[in-house]
């Protein structure tokens, strides 16, 4: 393809938040008429550099040209009327208005007399809707429609609006399969008619049918920027975790360390589905062992783990805990049987921020420091000492609030709750996410600690070389299925981003089913990006 | 790692005061309006008066601890002045049996109305105030239906006790206060419920993850406003021996939001003061009856407690900051 010029341009910028440093000098080139895959995982910067495109944030440093000219746009209204269009937050539309007012919100055609011309809209909408094939009742209220079709027309609307540049946001995570087919046509269309695509997503085989061309962020800086025909799945996969070199294996294992293989599996997690989130998932896990669950973000590897703590709720499947079956749907039975979670979200779904250290650590405990419903202070007090100084928790004292520790000292916080439980189970989800390094290491001494005194712990880590470095296993999933296991030898950065990638090892390579499977993406997407995905950069 | 240690070196900056204002101003307003009338206001600050003023705020009193533990939680309970009513309406339905049973009766009246609110927010998620607003129009119904549309008044001498006894020759109403702060004291300060009420306020999800029963509890939070609301109730109607549909407890879900607000409980939860939620009752009684013996206006008077609410909240306000 000729060079063109291009219709959005991002140089060196940079945007901080309190405390994090969002973006570092990234720069993205949008060309017209083509697709951009911008790629990264939680936290890599997606989300701020879209907002910063689309004026929701403004940049610290650096310049932003649309069309050759620099730009500063001061509100997403500003960013829009200059064609800009997103549709990954309907940031703009009315849900309980209808689908046709809504694809022409702000800009009614009128009568004569400066009246909104209802028949001229609703006419003009269907035909607008018939054109990109989308089956939607234009007088319906937006609220009411699928949530695919309501980004159907969220796409529809754009387009009707000359955008110049379209940025969808994981915009196939609540799609059917059909409704994907009909997306990408759209996409093809836009294309042509010379709209440029910023394309947001973690499904591989969408990102190479799409898209042209690909810039990959992490930890807010900018890794790679090149044609997307140019960069092998894996290459990608291992530019977006971090890990060019793919040198890291399994940790060396000392002699006798490592879990006992004859040992019955302490938690048994059998046939585990929830519809489009998690499909037939089971694994288990020994006494001493330390099970990875590796995948991209959206894989299910948080739900399953959510899961298996009874928080998130399962069609079918069970979950067995030392031989004796979890009841369902109930963390206090789950934490009974001897399940221990830290969450992923530790502000939203781990810490008490305007309690005391001391409240925050007991707060699993309570049953067990209770007697006829009174709390023992005095077995608090110990328990919360004997922790404080175990865990070396830095702070003034147990009644400092939790909210004002670091985040390394708050981890170790939500580690005293459940250890003082003495469970059988840990869960981790992104234990060192958003920790210092001097932190991290600590998080990681004390994994490789309690796997040695016998607790079975399920680690989902982003970080493929602190996945590989800490896991006995790794069971790695994909849009909810397991679909492979690593096993000794191939407990490795190489053998983990191979089974993301979906490239199979040379011995089992089977060249004909490859090539009998034209889309890949027949079965049901999976919507369980789409929190995963808006919580991106928090 | 420096931002570990919170607390700052002893200076008195801006943030320090307004946090010392934050969790002491109701009492130092308190004293300073006293010390107010000590000087300004004759034949105000005599014992019988003083004692007049604590036994009008006990039934403000009563209801605002309930109120306090459901803002604990981040909740709201508006049904709180209706159920006073409805209490008063049981207790002419129950006037046939022993005194001490019709008021456990009224009493498991209050705790029902609190379940249902607490299974409607708990359980089927339906925002508090949402919730209790229903209570707050079918209560006083309930209550006009019971009485039809009649004042009868009460004879019992167990439930007129209530107001008329005067053990060690202080009020009955004060004593009925003090016996309800110090079952929610207690269970604020001692039961593995008041913990779990105030981790629910704080961190609703991370409560639910830590195996806490977030339902339950809170339809027992919404249960213990009920209850102490149906005793407000019982101790409306003994110390005016009548009920009274349509006056008794009216806009008391208001005098007891505002008691707990200025009492400096924050109204996004995760934290009740109980001591400073009487505090914050006494306060605004004593303020009125100021007003009063200052012949000042009705007007004037609400206009006074409106500048006292939005001071109190603006020191809430900073504490988020801060």
């Amino acid at each position: 393809m000729p060079p063109t010029a291009p219709v959005l341009e991002a140089r060196s910028i940079s945007k901080s938040f309190p405390g994090v440093r969002a973006l570092d000098g990234v720069s993205l080139t949008v060309l017209p008429g083509r697709a951009h895959a911008l790629i990264g995982e939680n936290g890599a910067g997606k989300s701020t550099l879209i907002k910063i495109l689309t004026g929701v944030y403004q940049l610290d440093e650096g310049t932003l040209l649309h069309r050759g000219e620099q730009v500063a746009f001061t509100e997403p209204r500003a960013a829009q009327s200059a064609g800009i269009s997103t549709i990954y937050q309907e940031l703009d539309l009315v849900p309980l208005q209808s689908a046709a007012r809504n694809l022409y919100l702000g800009r009614e055609p009128r009568t004569r007399i400066g009246l909104v011309d209802f028949k001229k809209m609703r006419r003009d909408a269907r035909a607008l809707l018939a054109d990109y094939g989308i089956d939607a009742d234009v007088d319906a209220p937006l609220a009411s429609l699928g949530l695919g079709t309501q980004q159907m027309i969220s796409v529809a609307r754009a387009v009707a609006l000359d955008a110049n540049v379209v940025i969808m946001d994981e915009p196939t995570s609540s799609l059917e399969a059909r409704e994907v087919e009909t997306l990408f046509a759209i996409i093809e269309r836009l294309k042509a008619a010379g709209v440029a695509i910023v394309y947001v997503s973690h499904r591989l085989d969408e990102l190479y049918r799409v898209c042209e061309d690909v810039t990959v962020l992490r930890d807010g800086k900018m890794v790679h920027t090149g044609l997307m025909a140019d960069l092998p799945r894996l290459q990608l996969v291992a530019t977006m975790l971090g890990r060019e070199l793919l040198e890291q294996t399994r940790r060396e294992r000392a002699e006798g360390e490592g879990p006992d293989p004859d040992a019955e599996p302490v938690l048994d997690v059998r046939g585990i589905s929830r519809r489009n989130l998690l499909h037939d998932v089971s694994f288990q896990v020994r006494p001493g062992e330390v099970v990875g669950l590796g995948g991209l973000l959206g894989a299910g590897r948080s739900e399953t783990g959510m899961a298996v703590l009874g928080a998130q709720e399962i069609d079918s499947g069970e979950v067995v805990v030392a031989g004796r079956p979890v009841r369902r749907n109930s963390p206090a039975a789950a934490i009974e049987a001897g399940v221990a979670m830290l969450p992923e979200d530790r502000k939203l779904a781990g810490i008490l921020p305007s309690m005391s250290i001391r409240d925050n650590i007991a707060l699993a405990a309570l049953p067990r420091l209770s007697r006829l419903g009174l709390v023992s202070d005095k077995r608090i007090d110990e328990i919360v000492a004997q922790f404080m100084k175990q865990l070396s928790i830095r702070a003034t004292g147990p009644a400092q609030k939790v909210g004002t520790l670091s985040g390394g000292n708050q981890q170790k916080v939500m580690l005293a709750r459940w250890l003082c439980l003495n469970p059988k189970v840990l869960i981790l989800d992104e234990p060192t996410r958003g920790i210092d390094v001097g932190a991290k290491a600590e998080v990681r001494a004390t994994i490789d600690e309690l796997a040695a005194q016998g607790l079975a712990v399920v680690l989902v880590s982003s970080e493929a070389e602190e996945l590989v470095d800490e896991s006995d296993r790794i069971v790695v999933l994909k849009e909810g299925r397991v679909i492979d296991e690593l096993t000794d030898d191939h407990v490795t950065e190489r053998h983990l981003m191979q089974a993301i990638a979906g490239e199979t090892d040379e011995a089992e390579q089977t060249p004909a089913a490859d090539e009998q499977t034209p889309t890949p993406d027949e079965q049901t997407p999976a919507p369980d990006e789409q929190h995963e995905g808006g919580a991106d950069d928090e | 790692m420096s931002e570990a240690v919170a607390t700052s070196a002893p200076t008195w900056d801006r943030a320090r005061v307004l946090r010392w204002t934050r969790d002491n101003g109701v009492y130092a307003a308190l004293v300073l309006l006293l010390l107010y009338n000590l000087f300004f206001t004759p034949r105000f600050m005599t014992w019988s008066n003083l004692e007049v003023q604590l036994t009008l705020s006990t039934r403000v009193i009563v209801v605002a601890l309930g109120m306090a533990m459901v803002i604990g939680t981040g909740g709201i309970d508006l049904s709180v002045g209706a159920v006073m009513a409805l209490a008063g309406g049981l207790l002419v339905q129950f006037s046939g049996v022993n005194g001490y049973v019709a008021i456990a009766l009224v009493l498991v009246g209050g705790a029902l109305v609190g379940a249902l609110n607490g299974v409607l927010v708990g359980y089927i998620g339906v925002q508090p105030i949402v919730a209790t607003l229903a209570f707050l129009f079918a209560g006083r119904s309930i209550a006009q239906l019971l009485l039809a549309g009649k004042n009868p008044s009460v004879s019992d001498p167990v439930v007129l006790g209530v107001a008329g006894n005067k053990p060690l020759g202080i009020d009955g109403l004060i004593w009925a206060a003090l016996a309800a702060i110090a079952i929610v004291a207690f269970l604020m300060r001692r039961s593995t419920y008041g913990r779990r009420l105030l981790a629910i306020g704080d961190n609703s999800r991370a409560s639910f993850l830590s195996g806490v029963p977030v339902a339950p509890t809170l339809v027992l939070v919404y249960v213990a406003s009920g209850v102490l609301a149906a005793w407000a109730g019982v101790m409306d109607t003994s110390s005016i021996t009548s009920a009274n549909a349509l006056s008794s407890g009216l806009n008391y879900e208001l005098f007891a939001i505002t008691a707990v607000v200025v009492g400096g409980t924050p109204l996004t939860g995760g934290r009740v003061r109980v001591l400073a939620t009487v505090a914050g009752a006494i306060l605004m009684q004593l303020l009125r009856s100021t007003l009063i013996f200052h012949s000042a206006t009705d007007a004037i008077s609400q206009m006074i407690t409106a500048v006292v609410i939005v001071v109190a909240v603006y020191i809430q306000r900073v504490r988020k900051r801060a």
